[in-house]
């Protein structure tokens, strides 16, 4: 079978680069680095790290060269998906279409292009160190599911749940995948956002009783709209919290989040607590906390627009 | 009669104090660094901008070389208040001494070193340093004062009188409070979303067009703070919700000190402005859980660097 990873960065080179030691399988990429393409294209795609894998994976920025596939795997930030996938949506006209990208509302954006969805969660992590080179920092398992309103069928989504199984990254085909996803959501929108805003690591976040129980207040906004919509989560975000924070494992993490506002990036904000506010907003959920983070992110991200003019600057009264 | 002016804290605000009054009466001005007493006692104090003067005083970082004075400004930040005060316990008996740092508890840091009759007092006007003995008055705002304890009524009025002789705007008021509060829930609120944002007090703050305006937030902000400021039983002189919005319409953006403070990572007045609103908070029994995060945040930035 042919599947085609939209997004090559971190997430989906884990993808692409697994699934292409499969026999049975063809692995395409669709992404816009271009160097990063080039480099796939003559060295094949490097993991380094957790694991060491050199995958042939056809890498292109132009979706025409894409062959019609018969899964595809989203892996773009979330703010790209629109763009992405309209540009691809040809690529799987007779094809499913999973979502493994952070944040909530990444399925409705698919599925406003291509017939069959599938909702999907992922927790393994990495970064791109150099063109066609990534470092696979985390391992962990991903959970896949219909999206309800254009679900794919139960038989497509265990099709690719057994292919990233057999491929090394651990993948469970659920009936209803809205549970892993919204711990994983409430996870990150009461941790990132925080990190952001403050610059510290996640370890010295917790470490802070103060900003402990603001993490918590987010996390019970975000369980209430989980709620809500009737989705009983499959653990508690608090405990991903709690364990997070040790110093075997992400106490010295900076959430992604943060690492897009030290670079000046846009970040996914509005996926994050946004989508949650946005969920909220629907279901008659208040959801002041996650509302006014993500005004602040929004407000961090407008003030990279400014030019900072010492001399107009004054002081005093405020 | 007030005759001889103390400026302790020769910032922004203390060098605005300084130039001015040393046009009406002997001004001391006590500084932390040794140079920047030298500076002012070889060149003098520039004033330029809103005002075009040149001033005598007598500079020293010592308290001991301070001759008497009847009338002391502190004008240092917050942060340096506990050192700087300090330094003045079992001195100057027969001063009237007057605080004019953002937030609240300014007083009662100073009580706490002496039974000096004390006026509150909070300042709208605003500057910039240009050099150790140059400064430009940006904003004529005013400064208002007010009567902390038991100190008569007349001797603020004095003080106003004597401030305004020099050529700045000031006002007395039997209460300050009322104008005290408007200004907490400002700062709190403009200051922290600033240092959090990076974004300069500027027409993000007063946007509400869409959910995620900030505008929204800066609102939402203001509400829990005057929810507090009835609680205490205070009748705000001015709607902190009407400051943001005249303010942002200004020509050029002002940048609050708490954004100067987090980008040059130095301390900032976190405590004595959004700590002293969530304590006041909790004093009154009103939930704050917005302005709660806001400090708890702040803070927290600071930590990142400090």
């Amino acid at each position: 079978m042919k599947v085609c990873v939209v997004g090559c960065g971190a997430v989906g080179s884990l993808f692409a680069a697994n699934l292409a030691q499969l026999e049975d399988v063809e692995v395409w990429a669709y992404d816009l680095a271009r160097e990063h393409v080039d480099a796939i294209n003559v060295n094949g795609l490097r993991l380094t790290g957790a694991g060491e894998v050199v995958g042939q994976v056809r890498a292109t920025a132009d979706a025409s060269e894409l062959p019609a596939c018969d899964l595809g795997i989203v892996a773009t930030k979330a703010m790209h998906t629109e763009p992405a996938i309209s540009a691809t949506a040809h690529v799987f006209a007779k094809g499913a279409v999973a979502s493994v990208q952070n944040g909530v509302g990444n399925e409705e954006a698919i599925a406003r292009h291509v017939p069959r969805v599938i909702r999907g969660t992922t927790f393994p992590a990495g970064k791109v160190l150099a063109p066609g080179v990534v470092q696979w920092d985390v391992k962990g398992d991903t959970t896949l599911g219909p999206f309800e309103p254009s679900p794919a069928p139960a038989e497509e989504i265990e099709r690719l749940a057994d292919a990233c199984t057999r491929a090394g990254m651990p993948t469970h085909a659920v009936a209803d995948a809205r549970p892993a996803q919204w711990r994983k959501v409430i996870f990150n929108a009461a941790s990132n956002p925080v990190g952001a805003l403050t610059g510290l690591t996640h370890g010295r976040i917790c470490e802070r009783p103060d900003l402990r129980v603001l993490v918590s207040a987010l996390v019970d906004e975000g369980k209430a709209v989980a709620a809500a919509q009737g989705i009983v989560l499959d653990a508690d975000p608090e405990e991903l919290i709690d364990h997070a924070a040790r110093p075997d494992f992400a106490y010295g993490h900076k959430a992604s989040m943060l690492q897009d506002v030290e670079a000046r990036r846009t970040t996914e904000i509005d996926y994050l607590n946004g989508g949650i506010s946005r969920f909220g907003r629907e279901l008659g959920v208040p959801t002041p906390l996650n509302d006014a983070l993500t005004a602040l992110v929004k407000a961090r991200e407008a003030s990279w627009g400014q030019v900072l003019h010492s001399q107009t600057r004054s002081q005093g009264g405020a | 009669m007030i005759e001889r002016v103390c400026v302790i804290g020769a910032g922004t605000i203390g060098s605005l104090f300084a130039g001015h009054l040393a046009q009406v009466v002997d001004v001391s001005v006590l500084t932390r660094r040794r140079e920047h007493a030298d500076a002012l006692n070889e060149r003098g104090l520039r004033v330029i901008g809103r005002s075009d003067l040149h001033a005598r005083v007598h500079a020293t970082d010592d308290p001991d070389e301070l001759a008497g004075f009847e009338l002391g400004i502190i004008a240092c930040k917050g942060t340096d208040l506990e050192a700087v005060v300090a330094a003045l316990e079992g001195r100057f008996p027969d001063a009237t001494l007057m605080t004019v740092q953002n937030g609240l508890g300014a007083e009662d840091v100073v009580r706490r070193r002496g039974d000096w009759p004390l006026i509150s007092a909070i300042t709208f006007m605003s500057g910039t340093r240009r050099s150790d003995t140059e400064v430009e008055y940006v904003l004529d705002t005013p400064t208002w004062l007010g009567p902390y304890g038991d100190t008569p009524y007349e001797r603020v009025e004095g003080v106003a009188a004597l401030i305004v002789s020099s050529g700045l705007e000031a006002e007395a008021f039997a209460d300050l409070r009322p104008a005290q509060w408007s200004k907490l829930i400002f700062n709190a609120t403009v200051n922290g979303v600033a240092a959090l944002t990076g974004l300069p007090h500027d027409f993000h703050f007063a946007a509400e067009e869409r959910p995620t305006d900030l505008g929204r937030l800066v609102r939402a902000f203001m509400d829990e703070g005057k929810e507090v400021a009835r609680a205490a039983g205070i009748v705000l002189r001015e709607d902190p919700w009407e400051m943001n919005v005249h303010a942002t319409k200004r020509g050029s953006a002002h940048y609050p000190s708490m954004l100067e403070d987090v980008e040059a990572q130095r301390p900032t007045e976190v405590e004595s402005i959004n700590g002293a609103l969530v304590r006041e908070a909790r004093r009154v029994g009103v939930a704050v859980p917005l302005q709660t995060a806001l400090c708890v945040l702040v803070q927290g930035k600071e930590a990142s660097y400090l």
